[in-house]
């Protein structure tokens, strides 16, 4: 008979859903085994300095300050009564363990539950030079900057569609740099006709004008409804040319670029740990299958954006949630707790990620149309230099393949290192307009262990 | 001792705009001795003082991460010692030889 | 409804067996007719190991193995693309006396067949592969043996079966077959009905439902290949490279990456369609591979997979024609081997059906030989989990 002090229950991810997990997973008398890529507790979006760094995290992160100061110290608080694994890669999962890496030796966990929180990463869509180097992601670009005091370059363009634009422009301009330009591919028109869908979180819409209109008001060029044409330079940036929406093309200096999309779910492990994927036509990727609370099959719990993209309020809440149906599930009572919070904390989540909707439909992704627009010589796959053309090429052959997979198979598109995390929504796309099919049925790249390189030599002698 | 300030000749990709205390590491690119701060990933150390940090397998052009944080898998790199590193999440080690283009 | 595309061969299966079945007798003139439930190459002849290997091989299986390396080794003439096609030799390796004996056995047989085996001792070992571990004792090497990309294979010959007349249907799966007279009347799920005089069931680990359709029991089983595969690496490992314990199966394409499986091969799900690899499997595989070539110790793995194989408890194919039922072909199980002698194969079948036989020696592989209870294969406990159907 399983009881609460002898479950064993994963958590893979240290972000604010995992935190916010082992918090509550804590407070219920469990011990739970917190298993995190990173050196320091955070993620991505609540990413602490690295040691010794002297950086200004209020001025950094403005009116999320508090929430990051908050979460960092219930995490301190918290340490001692959790068993946490800093820069651990946890690679695979199957039929009940977790396989892990640390300091270069592989390592097993058995647990009797798993909750995934493993966050999110840019989304991005190919644009002739995104392989120079200066070309990094938004996402990165803020990331490197919180670990490392460091900005991607000295003057730089923002490129792509997402709200994170104007919010990453502001603070680099806080340390310094001279933004270029902000190329959003978005028109204003659509961003407006989206509107009323983000009045779930009007206080972050609201924030997000006010970001627009201080860069306005610093006089930082801003175009909308762009269309990149390439990333210009030798051996590393040093344009980047576009279109405006009335047709004139614009080149602007730079010497780097901050490039995305938006953000899409690591789904990789939950994948492995056996969640089903369904097709979201307003994200235009595939999501793991999960009821209101993060559950993706018995034992198995997703929270946080590698469940749904909500953003650090939603992982904190969907944290949360998840542990608490880990906990009823668990067989005991249902508890006070769980009768009083889990309502909220529900309407909390869907509210947050229903607000992410919005803005998924206002910051739109480039799609069928800019799939077709991409010239055959553009590289798709950064890992095994595949281009636009080698996926046409392969799916108008007699007999090609239409699913992505088999496209994979005949052109190594997403057979690299990264495993199609960086190609695989634009590969959708590419073999959906190529193939002339809907987007659903090219299906998605079916994800496989290692999720990230393994060192041969990690591996021990086999018992 | 602080590593700000390594890089304002502007040779490097990136810029450095916060300080860093704490022990200095030495460490070489492409047989180059470079200064480091304990903390510095050896993705900023090198892109500080240049602009690649390895060169694609196919084909051979230069490349300098593009994630910062160990999802795309752009920025292994190699050490002189033969050993493969990602730049972005490994942090410099006192006598770290890292190597930008080729392979030892 | 009898579709308007009667055929004199209906080919059920587009795996590597079934798309040269096609393509050969197309080319003799044949109206051919195949279909494939999914897309052809998808199984197991899409994500084999790619082995075109001829040393260490069954001894009755020489004339066709033979047979099928030259048709590889003429590839473009026959397809017109080389889908990496690499004739870059085969190592066999022993670490003991006890594998040396079995090596030197193996090269026995291989030479007695016409194959030009090389025994290679310790010290040239290390001297023309260096980046071999020092506890190899013996090798042998063959340079005929080869490699080539199984994920282009199937597809292209099935493109090359079109061209030459064949009619391929993909997405289909075949529902019923009923005998009229002499004769096939082959039911697929879209509903049409394809008569034909011969019927080649090929297909692969689902063709044991087919032959007993036909009153033909066969003992077979799903199993998969544990594989990985390993970041681009300086290009050093020229030969295909097999420690004969079965443990290390490796290969170092030359845009870089090393391709490694090994046993014991893995249950499998035929009915969802999954070949999960345990994580254990890769892990043995990481370190008998780190042991064999240390400096791949720094070299990282980025995927790994496996496919759904037919295996038979003597791990010999059926191959040949039916043993109760006149123009009934049978091409099945096998066993992990079958990637090599595909070519062979269909070009036996095809001469099969349209000569009435053919010169290449297929007694062995006759269905008929599970009348009788047969000897299972010592490569039975050794080379398979123990969680396999078998």
């Amino acid at each position: 008979m399983m009881t609460l002090a002898t479950t064993r229950v994963v958590i893979i991810g240290a972000g604010p859903a995992g935190i916010r997990a082992a918090e509550t997973l804590a407070q219920a008398g469990l011990r739970p085994i917190l298993v995190d890529e990173g050196r320091l507790p955070g993620g991505q979006g609540y990413r602490r300095p690295s040691a010794g760094l002297a950086l200004d995290m209020d001025a950094l992160l403005g009116t999320q300050a508090a929430k990051y100061r908050a979460l960092h110290a219930r995490f301190a608080e918290l340490a001692p009564a959790i068993d946490y694994r800093p820069e651990t890669l946890a690679w695979a999962v199957h039929e009940g363990t977790l396989h892990v890496a640390r300091d270069g030796a592989a390592a097993t966990l058995p647990f009797d539950a798993l909750l995934i929180a493993a966050g999110a990463a840019d989304r991005v869509f190919p644009v002739k030079g995104w392989t120079l180097p200066g070309v990094f992601t938004l996402g990165g670009a803020q990331v490197i900057l919180k670990d490392q005091g460091c900005l991607i370059g000295r003057r730089m363009v923002f490129l792509g569609s997402s709200p994170l634009l104007s919010l990453a422009a502001l603070q680099y301009r806080q340390f310094g740099a001279d933004v270029a330009a902000i190329c959003d591919t978005t028109p204003l028109r659509e961003k407006l006709l989206a509107a009323p869908a983000l009045a779930p979180a009007a206080a972050t819409a609201l924030r997000g004008l006010g970001y627009l209109a201080r860069l306005r008001r610093d006089g930082v060029p801003m175009f909308s409804g762009t269309t990149p044409l390439a990333i210009e330079g030798r051996d590393h940036v040093e344009a980047v040319r576009f279109r405006l929406g009335d047709g004139e093309e614009r080149v602007i200096a730079c010497d780097a670029v901050a490039f995305g999309y938006g953000l899409k779910p690591e789904t990789q492990l939950a994948e492995l740990a056996g969640a089903r994927f369904g097709y979201d036509p307003v994200f235009r990727l595939w999501g793991p299958n999960l009821d209101a609370d993060g559950r993706a099959r018995p034992g198995l719990y997703l929270a946080g954006d590698c469940a749904a993209i909500g953003g650090a309020d939603a992982a904190e809440a969907s944290g949360t949630l998840a542990a608490l149906a880990l906990l009823a599930d668990l067989g005991g009572e249902v508890t006070h707790r769980e009768r009083r919070d889990m309502p909220r904390l529900r309407r909390e989540v869907a509210r947050y990620r229903s607000f992410q909707k919005g803005l998924a439909r206002a910051f739109a992704w480039p799609g069928s149309r800019g799939a077709t627009a991409i010239a055959d010589e553009v590289e798709l796959c950064r890992c095994e230099n595949v281009t636009a053309g080698d996926i046409r090429a392969a799916i108008a052959a007699d007999l090609g393949p239409v699913d992505v997979n088999r496209v994979k198979a005949i052109t190594r598109c997403g057979m690299g290192r990264c495993q199609g995390r960086m190609c695989g929504p634009a590969l959708q796309e590419i073999a959906a307009a190529a193939s002339a099919r809907p987007l659903a049925e090219v299906g998605r790249l079916r994800g496989q262990a290692p999720v990230k390189p393994l060192a041969i030599g990690s591996a021990a002698a086999p018992a | 001792m602080t590593s700000a300030g390594d890089d304002l000749a502007g040779n490097g990709q990136l810029m450095r705009v916060a300080q860093r205390t704490g022990k200095r590491i030495s460490i070489t690119i492409d047989g180059r001795e470079i200064g480091a701060t304990a903390g510095d990933s050896v993705l900023a150390a090198v892109l500080t003082h240049g602009r690649q940090l390895r060169e694609l397998e196919f084909g051979g052009s230069p490349r300098a991460g593009f994630c910062l944080m160990g999802a795309c898998q752009d920025c292994w790199v190699w050490l002189e010692t033969g050993g493969r590193i990602r730049a972005c999440t490994t942090l410099v080690a006192d006598g770290m030889a890292i190597r930008t283009s080729g392979s030892p | 409804m009898t579709a308007g595309r009667g055929a004199d061969t209906v080919v059920v299966g587009g795996g590597l067996v079934g798309c040269w079945t096609a393509f050969f007798l197309a080319r003799r003139g044949q109206r051919v007719t195949l279909v494939d439930k999914g897309v052809v190459g998808a199984q197991s002849s899409g994500v084999n190991f790619g082995n075109l290997r001829l040393q260490g091989r069954f001894p009755g299986q020489y004339p066709l193995s033979l047979r099928a390396q030259a048709l590889w080794e003429d590839l473009p003439g026959l397809i017109g693309e080389p889908c990496e096609y690499d004739r870059c030799g085969h190592l066999y390796l022993a670490m003991n006396d006890d594998e040396k004996r079995k090596l030197d056995g193996y090269a026995e047989v291989s030479a007695s067949y016409g194959l030009d085996i090389e025994h290679v001792g310790p010290a040239a070992l290390q001297q023309r592969w260096p980046w071999l571990g020092g506890k190899v004792v013996a090798a042998t090497y063959s340079a005929r043996d080869a490699t080539a990309n199984p994920r282009l294979v199937t597809p292209a010959v099935a493109r090359a079966a079109r061209r030459a007349g064949a009619t391929i249907i993909e997405n289909t799966r075949v529902t019923e077959i009923e005998r009229r007279g002499d004769d096939f009347l082959v039911r697929t799920e879209a509903g049409d009905d394809i008569p034909c005089r011969s019927l080649v069931n090929a297909a692969g680990a689902w063709a044991a439902d087919i032959a007993r359709w036909f009153g033909e029991d066969t003992p077979l089983f799903p199993a998969g290949p544990p594989q990985f595969v390993t970041e681009p690496f300086p290009y050093r490992i020229v030969p295909s490279v097999q420690t004969i314990d079965g443990t290390v199966i490796m290969r170092q394409i030359p845009r870089g990456n090393v391709i490694l499986a090994g046993y014991p091969r893995t249950a499998v799900d035929p009915v969802g369609n999954r070949a999960p690899v345990p994580p254990a499997k890769t892990l043995a595989g990481m370190y008998h591979l780190g042991q064999l070539v240390p400096m791949l110790r720094d070299c990282h793995v980025i995927r790994v997979w496996s496919g759904i194989e037919g295996y038979l408890p003597d791990m010999l194919p059926v191959i040949g024609a039916s043993a109760g039922t006149p123009g009934l072909f049978h091409a099945f199980g096998f066993c992990g081997h079958g990637f090599q002698i595909g070519p062979g194969v269909g070009l036996c079948l095809s001469e099969l059906i349209v000569d009435g036989s053919t010169a290449t020696p297929l007694d062995p592989f006759a269905i008929s030989r599970f009348d009788r209870p047969v000897a299972v294969s010592e490569k039975l406990g050794r080379e398979f989990d123990p969680r396999t159907a078998h």
